[in-house]
Formats: C-alpha cells, structure tokens, sequence
C-alpha cells in the first residue's frame, strides 16, 4: 500500500516536472485538458485589469475597463468569477459574479448599484456577447470540454492542431472551430470558427504571451467577427496568482462592498 | 442650507468644465484620473437633461410632465478601515419651476469585525425578489419620478439610515435603522394628477394632497430585517419590518389631512434557477396595527400579498419575464362594513400580471424594452415601453412613454389615467 503510494507519488512529480512531452505520447484528451488548465485555470486564483476595445464597422472604438477576479475551486472544475466595472460610465460599478458549475447552468449575479439591487441572471445561453464585445460569455469562463468532439488534425513544430465539433449543434452558432494550442504553453493562441456553411467567421487570436509568477499568460488577445468586420482588442494588466482570495468575495457581501483586490 | 450646497455644487462644476481644457492634450489620462492621482478621490458624474409631455388632457396639471436638468457628482474615497462616499444632484425642474438638490448618498462605510459591515449615513437601500414590484422592500421610492420618465435610479429615494451587516457561516443577516421614518413620494397632484376619493374625481393642482408627516426622531423609527441563506441554487430569505405605511394610507378627520399609520410587515421569498431561467416567489403579511381589524375606515385595512415571477432568455440578446401578484384584504367583512356610504370598496383580492420583454440590438447599444403592469380585476394597467442608445461611450439617448389605463377611474392604474406622457432625454457622463 505504501510502496502504490510512493510510486504513485514518484510518477506525479516526474509528469509535473518534465517540461516537454513528445507528441506522440499525449493523447487529444490530454492536449485538450492541458490547453483547458493553461488557459482557464491557472494558479488556484488570480486577478487582472482588463481593457477592451471595440471598433465597429466604421472605425469608432468603445472602451470597456474591468477587474476580474476567479477563484478554482477544484482544478478543471467549479470556479468563482468577480467582474468589477470600471468603464464606461453607465456600467461603473456594477458587479458581475458567476458560480461556473459543470454539470449545471452556472449561477449569475448582477449587482446594480444605482438602485442596490441585486439582480440575478438567467444563464441559459454562453454564446452571447459578453458587455458587447466579440468575446463571448464562453470566451471568458471557458468552454466545456466535453461539449465538443476533439481531433487532432495536425502536429507542427509550435502547436498541436485540434478540429472540435459540437456534440449539440443545435446549441451553438459554429459548426466546428480549430484550435491551434502551443506545445511548449499549452495556451491556444488562434482559435477560427467555421459557420454552418463551413465558411470562417470568427477569429480569437492571443498576440502576446507574458509570464506572472510562472504561470505564462495571453496578455494580449483579439476576437474579430469576419462577416460583421467588427473586431475586440483585449489587454490583460495587473495580473497575479496565487493571492489568497476567499470564497466569500463572491457572494453577496462583496458586491455591495467591492473587495480591496479590485481597487486601483 | 440650500445655497451653500449649491455654491459647492457650482465650485466643482465650474473646476470640471476648465479640466478639459488642459486634459484633451493628455488623452491618456482622463479628469478622473487626475483628480484621483493628486487627492485619492474618484470623481464620477454626469450632466442630464430630459423632456416630457402629457399626451392626455388633463385640465389641471400642465401640458409638460417633465423639464429639467440634472448634474449628479460622485466623490468616492477609500482609506484603510472605511470608505467614504458623496452621490448628490442639483437640478432645475421647469415643471415644478424650482431648484432642487438631492442627496443620493452620504456614506461611511467600515467593517468593525470579520463578520459584520456597517454602512450610515444616507444611500439608496433595496431588497427583495420583485421585479418592479415590491412587498418586503419597505424602503423609499419615489414613484413620481418613475411615471414621469426619469432614469429607473430615482424610483429608489435615498434615506438616512444605520445598516449593519452580519455574515455568520452560511446566513446574512442585515438589520436597518432609519431614526426618523421618511415615506415614499408619493403622487399628490402637484405634478401628477390623481383620484380623490373624497372629491369623487381625479383632481390635480386644484387639490394637491397634504399631509402629516411622523416627525419625531427615535420615537418615529423604523426598522427593517432580513435574515438570507442560499440552499445549493436557492437563495430564501425572511423580513420583518417594523414602521409606517410607506404612503399615507390613512386619514385624519380633524383637518383633512391624511397620514402615514402604523405598520408592521411579515415575508419570505425564494428565488432560485428553474427551467433555464429565474424563479421568484415572494410573500408578506402587511399587519395594518390601526386597523382595528378591518373597522377602522380611516386606516387601509391588513393585507396578504403574494408575488411569483418567472425570467428566461427567449433568444440571444432578448430576456422575457412575467410576474403574478396578488393584494388580499384581511378581515374583508369588516373592512366592506366599515367603509363609509358613497366611497369605493376595493375588492377582497387584487390580481395583477406583469410582463417585461427588453431586446439588445447594436452591439448591444441599443435596448428596447417594455414593462406592463395588468390587472385583470381592476381592469387597469400601466405600460412602460422605453428606448435607450449609446451614441458613444459618454453620450446616452433615451426616451418612452408612461401609458397608464383603467376602466374605472377609482383604482390603482385607473386613478392616473391622465398622466399618460412620452419624455427624451441626453445624457453625458463623465
């Protein structure tokens, strides 16, 4: 029983420390949770500032300015997420708090402080823009893994190439996306949705990789819808793991009283 | 008093509008910005001008049901152990052809434990499951501004209060004192118009309400309570409030006036995910204590009322949510003998329904909404269909009607029947 334990522990330590794994040996499964843990659950809690900017058909640009809080709750499962709004002026304020459950819709609050009201949301639909940006709900909290049916399509000498196809179709706007997710980061860098005709709508793309107490981290992203031509510019700032944060700053109390981690 | 705020009201207006003169050079860094980076205070406002116009004749009210311009600043300030806070309003209202200041919070903020936070001062206080509709939620609105096409921020009315704020494992429990009782405002028929059941009519200017007010500090308190826990997706809470009818219910045969009675509250409400969208049920007893069961007709009588509502996500950017609520009279056989000869008995039970539909086009730039209040017993309603868009980031467009109905001109949507008005408004924020 010990000695289970002591090679079980023996091969834990030898997978987390050994950087690269040949292609060969990783299974689309793996490459797929990797890519999920990189980019989604990083460190067992984290924060950024978020900039984004949005620039419409006719070159005029929308500014969005928020702090996101997200907190693991067990990796690769539920997570906590705190939006707090800082721009513009009509949202200031405002906190957005999501549960991310796997097994059921996740749980949403909006926190209007005008009116002290806080209103909870119905989160039937993910693929919905998220504060009118091209970044959908999904984009932010992340997609569920088994949602989609995974193939990899091609193995380059930077990325592993993974066709997805949705189990539900009927769900979503896609009929399939390929993901282009870095050997060395496990970080999708270019994500191109093909619409029901087969035919490329929609581009998610990181253009900037920095790493935060050794966690590398897309600071730098685009979401381009092709047939609308309009496109969202995504800067992440200010970004820590690892902070402490308690699972109570997403309930109630916090957003009437935002926490200390999202002030300037 | 008044002057004073003004005076400090036009300082930092005018210290606003000679910032943007040396910040357009240094687009990076907005007047906020500055103003937080030299003193550690965020600075937030906007300025907001809106229109409005009865479209039902009313021979004693004026044609415009809105003019005015607003200017709001925010000062926030946060310290180590507190948070300072200052929302306020100057405004010139053409209607009422007065000035006006309106405090929206004065706030200091702590927390004296791990476990408790302490908010005094005056702010904006809200609960409850409603949408549009309240029953625990005893705190001050203000209904006029609602009607008359205002932003949804001035229905709730700021008042001064001690909330503190218990977190203890799994429950919350908050307790709000208000030391001196403050009351909706109401529509009395300076500026709305309304039904009279003594003049057996709806009257406006030429019968404007007046009333008495509690007025003693401590001894007219209120208190309000909540005690909340989430069960899984289930959020339940109970209330208790302790104070007067929010709007005056009662009525002084001495000089005409009419007055706030007491009033106790009771409920519970629910609200929880239910078939891909949001569940909420809400009740309360409303404990009339000088009602004398029902016989005294000077006092509206105790009450049940009852709230279940249902929200959903019809499609991509479009949410639909209905509402049923329901007023039972207690003590009905009393109340029906009590109620002199010549004034209306309400009804044992009023039923109402709502529907709310809002619609985000244009990136989400534009919503279109419409919130309908029906009451199928009453026969009378209200409706509330709106637009708003964001030209830019700074600029906000929005304007609607208030369509209020009623067969009969004596109940609760019929007695404003007319006050049917469309208003605009431009805001900028800054």
């Amino acid at each position: 029983m010990k000695l289970k334990r002591i090679i079980l522990s023996t091969l834990f330590v030898i997978m987390m420390t050994t950087p690269l794994v040949h292609a060969e040996e990783l299974s689309v499964d793996d490459i797929i949770n990797r890519a999920n843990l990189a980019s989604y659950y990083a460190g067992d809690d984290g924060r950024a500032d978020v900039t984004m900017t949005i620039t419409d058909t006719q070159g005029r640009e929308r500014k969005r300015e928020f702090v996101i809080l997200r907190k693991d709750k067990e990796n690769g499962g539920e997570q906590l997420f705190f939006v707090y709004f800082k721009k513009p002026s009509d949202v200031r304020k405002m906190v957005f708090i999501v549960h991310k459950h796997l097994d059921r819709d996740d749980d949403r609050w909006l926190y209007l402080p005008a009116l002290d009201l806080v209103k909870r949301i119905a989160a039937s639909d993910k693929r919905t823009s998220f504060v009118g940006s091209n970044y959908l709900y999904e984009d932010v909290s992340g997609r569920r893994i088994d949602a989609d049916r995974h193939e990899l399509t091609q193995t380059t000498d930077q990325f592993y190439v993974l066709k997805n196809t949705p189990r539900q179709p009927g769900e979503v706007e896609f009929s399939s996306y390929t993901l282009w997710i870095d050997k060395a980061t496990f970080l999708p860098m270019k994500t191109v949705y093909l619409d029901k005709n087969g035919k490329e709508y929609r581009v998610v793309e990181a253009l900037e990789v920095q790493t935060f107490d050794g966690i590398p981290t897309v600071t730098v992203s685009t979401a381009t819808d092709l047939i609308a031509g309009t496109s969202t510019l995504a800067e992440f700032k200010s970004i820590h793991y690892n902070i402490g944060l308690k699972e109570d700053v997403f309930t109630e109390r916090y957003l009437r009283r935002p926490p200390r981690e999202v002030r300037r | 008093m008044l002057s004073r705020i003004f005076h400090i009201f036009a300082s930092i207006l005018i210290l606003l509008c000679l910032y943007p003169a040396s910040g357009l050079t240094d687009e990076s860094l907005s007047m906020a910005d500055r103003m937080y980076d030299a003193y550690g205070v965020e600075l937030f406002g906007f300025v907001d001008t809106r229109w409005g116009t009865r479209l039902v004749d009313d021979p004693n009210e004026k044609e415009m049901s809105l003019g005015e311009g607003r200017l709001q600043l925010e000062l926030n300030r946060y310290f180590d152990q507190f948070q300072l806070k200052f929302k306020g309003d100057i405004l010139g209202d053409a209607v009422l052809e007065k000035a006006d200041v309106d405090i929206r919070d004065f706030s200091l903020l702590f927390s004296p434990t791990d476990f408790m936070d302490v908010k005094l001062g005056r702010m904006v206080s809200t609960w409850g499951t409603g949408d549009l509709i309240f029953i625990n939620d005893m705190f001050p609105k203000d209904w006029q501004s609602f009607f008359i096409g205002r932003n949804d921020e001035y229905l709730k009315q700021a008042s001064n209060i001690i909330k503190g704020s218990f977190f203890l494992g799994e429950y919350a429990l908050d307790i709000v004192y208000t030391p001196l009782f403050q009351g909706s405002e109401y529509v009395s028929g300076e500026r709305l118009s309304y039904y009279n059941p003594l003049a057996g009519e709806i009257v406006g200017r030429n019968m404007i309400l007046e009333d008495t007010k509690p007025n003693r500090y401590f001894s007219d308190a209120e208190i309000a309570g909540r005690l909340s826990r989430r069960f899984g997706g289930v959020e339940a809470s109970l209330y208790g409030y302790s104070g007067f009818w929010q709007e005056p219910e009662g009525m002084d045969p001495a000089d005409g006036k009419v007055t706030y009675p007491r009033l106790n509250v009771w409920g519970a409400s629910a609200r929880m995910p239910l078939w891909g969208g949001i569940c909420n049920i809400e009740a309360g007893y409303y404990d009339s204590i000088q009602d004398d069961n029902g016989n005294n007709p000077l006092v509206r009588p105790s009450e049940y009322r009852f709230l279940a509502g249902f929200e959903q996500e019809l499609a991509q950017e479009m949410t639909g949510g209905v509402q049923y609520y329901l007023e039972a009279i207690n003590h009905y056989d009393n109340y029906e003998q009590a109620v002199p000869e010549g004034l209306h008995i309400r009804d044992e039970y009023r039923h109402m329904l709502t529907a709310r539909l809002t619609r985000l086009l244009m990136d989400q730039n534009l919503t279109l909404s419409v919130f309908i209040y029906y009451s199928p017993s009453d026969n009378d309603g209200y409706m509330r269909p709106k637009f708003s868009y964001k030209i830019t980031d700074n600029w906000l467009l929005d304007g609607g009607f208030n369509l209020f109905w009623g067969k009969d001109d004596y109940t609760f949507w019929g007695r404003f029947q007319n006050n049917t008005n469309g208003y605009m408004g431009v805001r900028y924020s800054f």
